[in-house]
């Protein structure tokens, strides 16, 4: 059996990769069967370390040193200084930019702090079908605390002064939502758990419901015990299958164990869940259209207020928070509301969960303390934009959201800033786009989705954005005119004043963000019929130059309907009648001789 | 399994979960084992993680070596879907992503049996709670 007795991990990320990280990885090894060392010690390609921006990585262990933007050069004085002579490179270690010092292990390196895990803290460390595993992880201790060391008002004061604002995309503040169901008198109050994940792209909700399903059931408890609710209900579209089954799991576990139930820890307090399923309307994340829907009423809002705190469901008042917004409250209980403002900026505390998604190398949900940028949630966390494209914009907030462009990469995220930047928070969704993406494509795509998803109720939003979305299919399609341009602008911003619920109300900001950022793309479709990005299929059209073509028959030979003809060494020639504009000839020919125009 | 009456009992069984999950975690004792966690979330099954899961099993089962293997929830590595989490006793844990059938027995026949760490580690890159 080999022993090792160091590892070299090389990062073989994308953004590394492209680096020349494979040839850092064979410089060591041939640099090691020099010194005859290949069998003590072992070079290892690993995935992204998640610190692109200073990539080359190389991380030595045991010591844990961490070097950054090595060149395959730098691979020799490594070896002799570090692994021979036990020297490290000071040259390469990490600069910690805060102190101007080299860090020479890794564990006290500031860029761990990048991502911090408080809502996702069990996601992929416990079994989420198994109680006592949470309960390890000092599950159910902040409701036991809570129940019998504090008051309601006690709990509510914590959970303001942490600066916990809703995590489903309003960004109200939690504590004052728990006082103000509190301070409503009625013989029956609820409390609801809004898991109707609606976004295009967001899952972080499905994602803790089937990884720490308990983190919420807690905090529902506790939820229940400040606003003297008995009763708690999760609303849960029913396309989540696992999460609700791991969910149910959880409740009858919870109920063996005695932590849901009556006289919870024999302190005589009475709470138990209910799931109640939802047919995934987007509308239906809305509170008041939720709790309609939670009637067996269709599933559209209502005017607040009265708000559910005060009426809600079956007419009781009704506390409403999103999965994520319930999944901070245990921690924020055990570890104090002074630990969990002093993430943050001054009016968005914590951390927040965004699934990261598009055309980015490390697609996936990272948690990371508000006020973090998107530069270093793009380049550092995500691994950069994906084959090496420019980065053109973000789509933050789904449907009802914006986009952000380059401009804004240094401006810190929180929910102030992004509503200044004519964005919002929502749910958590973020897709990446680089210069490939049209973005009149992209706001007519969202506001496809929203014409899908609007319950028909208000007039504007309704037949409004329908005819939104006609003028933006007219413009994709090249027959759009300048005055398009103003009447969408008008258009929206009548949507955006006359429709009564959120969803409405933020219909048209992907359109209005996009012509505010992207004017020119705008101009160029109804003024010269050209879509800048090559993506609206009807404005563009392939053509071979014939000077560069090689007559290579690459094109020929990859295009899948035969639109291009011609003799091998030949120039060859693309019968615009059969051609479907899938690019794919472009893509593929090696001398720049196919031509979009 | 009774019900926990109180906060006393809650804290005892929190312990008792504690400590035995560091034994785990630590391998001092004989008890100790090799531990495989797989997320398994919605988009680690799509995925094809239940299929490494049951591989991993049967593997490590008809080669009679003493392993857990378990399934957890999403570890966030949506790019590099399957992914699962080695626990050697005494050594760190270990995340590898992109793990089919051809991954999971190349872990099995050279990180399991062989103590030797091969290609595609994902390395840990946040910071948690607790520490």
């Amino acid at each position: 059996m080999a022993e090792y007795t160091m590892h070299i991990l090389v990062c073989g990320g994308t953004g590394c990769k492209a680096s020349q990280s494979e040839h850092i990885r064979k410089n060591f090894k041939s640099r090691l069967n020099e010194y005859g060392l290949a069998d003590e010690i072992q070079v290892i390609l690993t995935g992204c370390f998640g610190f692109c921006e200073k990539g080359p990585i190389v991380k030595i262990l045991p010591d844990n040193t961490f070097y950054t933007q090595v060149t395959p050069e730098d691979v020799a004085e490594i070896v002799d200084e570090h692994i021979i002579k036990g020297r490290k490179v000071e040259r390469l270690l990490y600069i910690d930019p805060k102190t101007n010092e080299s860090v020479g292990d890794s564990k006290e390196a500031d860029f761990y702090k990048k991502q911090v895990r408080i809502a996702l803290r069990n996601c992929g460390f416990i079994d989420p079908e198994n109680i006592e595993e949470y309960i390890g992880r000092n599950g159910y201790s902040a409701l036991g605390t809570c129940l019998t060391e504090k008051t309601p008002d006690e709990v509510i004061r914590i959970v303001k002064d942490s600066g916990l604002r809703g995590r489903g995309g309003g960004g109200f503040p939690t504590g004052l939502k728990w006082e103000l169901t509190k301070k409503s008198i009625s013989d029956q109050k609820y409390v609801v758990c809004n898991a109707d994940e609606g976004d295009p792209g967001a899952f972080m909700d499905r994602s803790i419901l089937e990884g720490d399903p308990h983190s919420v059931l807690e905090a529902m408890a506790i939820c229940g015990y400040c606003i003297g609710a008995d009763k708690g209900l999760v609303y849960i579209r029913a396309e989540y299958p696992l999460a609700i089954e791991r969910l149910k799991i959880a409740i009858n576990q919870a109920r063996e164990y005695g932590l849901l139930g009556s006289d919870i820890l024999g302190t005589g307090f009475n709470f138990d869940v209910e799931i109640r399923y939802g047919a995934g309307a987007f509308v239906c994340g809305e509170e008041t259209a939720l709790i309609h829907s939670m009637e067996g009423k269709r599933g559209e809002p209502t005017v607040k207020p009265p708000f559910p705190a005060e009426k809600g469901y079956n007419g009781k008042p009704t506390n409403v928070n999103n999965v994520e917004t319930f999944a901070n409250i245990p921690v924020i209980i055990n570890k104090g509301a002074e630990w969990f403002s002093s993430i943050g900026t001054a009016n968005s505390k914590g951390t927040k969960v965004f699934a990261l998604a598009g055309n980015i190398n490390n697609v996936g949900l990272i948690e990371v303390p508000l006020g973090i940028t998107l530069r270093e949630i793009i380049y550092d966390i995500g691994g950069g934009i994906k084959d090496g494209r420019e980065f053109k914009a973000v789509q933050t907030g789904g449907p009802s959201g914006g986009c952000l462009t380059k401009s804004f990469l240094d401006t810190p995220i929180d929910y102030d800033n992004l509503l200044a930047a004519g964005s919002m928070m929502g749910s958590g969704g973020m897709i990446v786009l680089d210069d490939s993406n049209c973005m009149v494509a992209i706001a007519k795509f969202y506001l496809e989705f929203t014409l899908d998803e609007s319950c028909g109720k208000c007039t504007p939003c309704r037949i409004g954005n329908k005819r939104l979305y006609e003028i933006l299919e007219k413009i994709t399609k090249g027959e759009g005119t300048p005055e398009d341009l103003e009447r969408l602008r008008l258009l929206s911003n009548v949507i955006k004043d006359t429709s009564l619920c959120g969803l409405g109300q933020t219909s048209p900001n992907p359109v209005l963000s996009t012509l505010d950022h992207f004017y020119d793309e705008y101009v160029a479709h109804v003024t010269t019929a050209i879509c800048p990005a090559g993506q609206c299929k009807a404005l563009v059209h392939y053509t071979i130059d014939a000077e560069k073509c090689t007559g290579c028959t690459l094109c020929f030979r990859n295009c899948s309907v035969g639109a291009i003809s011609g003799e091998r060494k030949e120039p060859h020639y693309i019968d615009q009648s059969i051609c479907i504009k899938c690019g794919v000839c472009f893509e593929k020919c090696k001398f720049d001789a196919v031509l979009i125009g | 399994m009774n019900k926990i009456k109180n906060l006393a009992d809650l804290r005892k069984l929190q312990s008792e979960v504690q400590s035995k999950i560091k034994i785990r975690e630590n391998g001092n004792t004989p008890e100790s084992f090799i531990q495989i966690k797989v997320a398994m979330a919605t988009c680690g099954i799509a995925s094809g993680a239940k299929e490494t899961m049951m591989f991993m099993i049967a593997e490590l089962e008809h080669q009679g070596i003493d392993a857990v293997v378990t399934q957890t929830g999403c570890m966030s590595y949506c790019y590099a879907e399957p992914t699962i989490e080695l626990t050697i006793p005494g050594q760190p844990p270990v995340v590898y992503g992109f793990v089919n059938k051809t991954k999971a027995l190349e872990i099995i026949e050279k990180h399991i049996k062989l103590n030797e760490m091969v290609d595609g580690i994902i390395p840990v890159t946040y910071s948690n709670i607790d520490k």
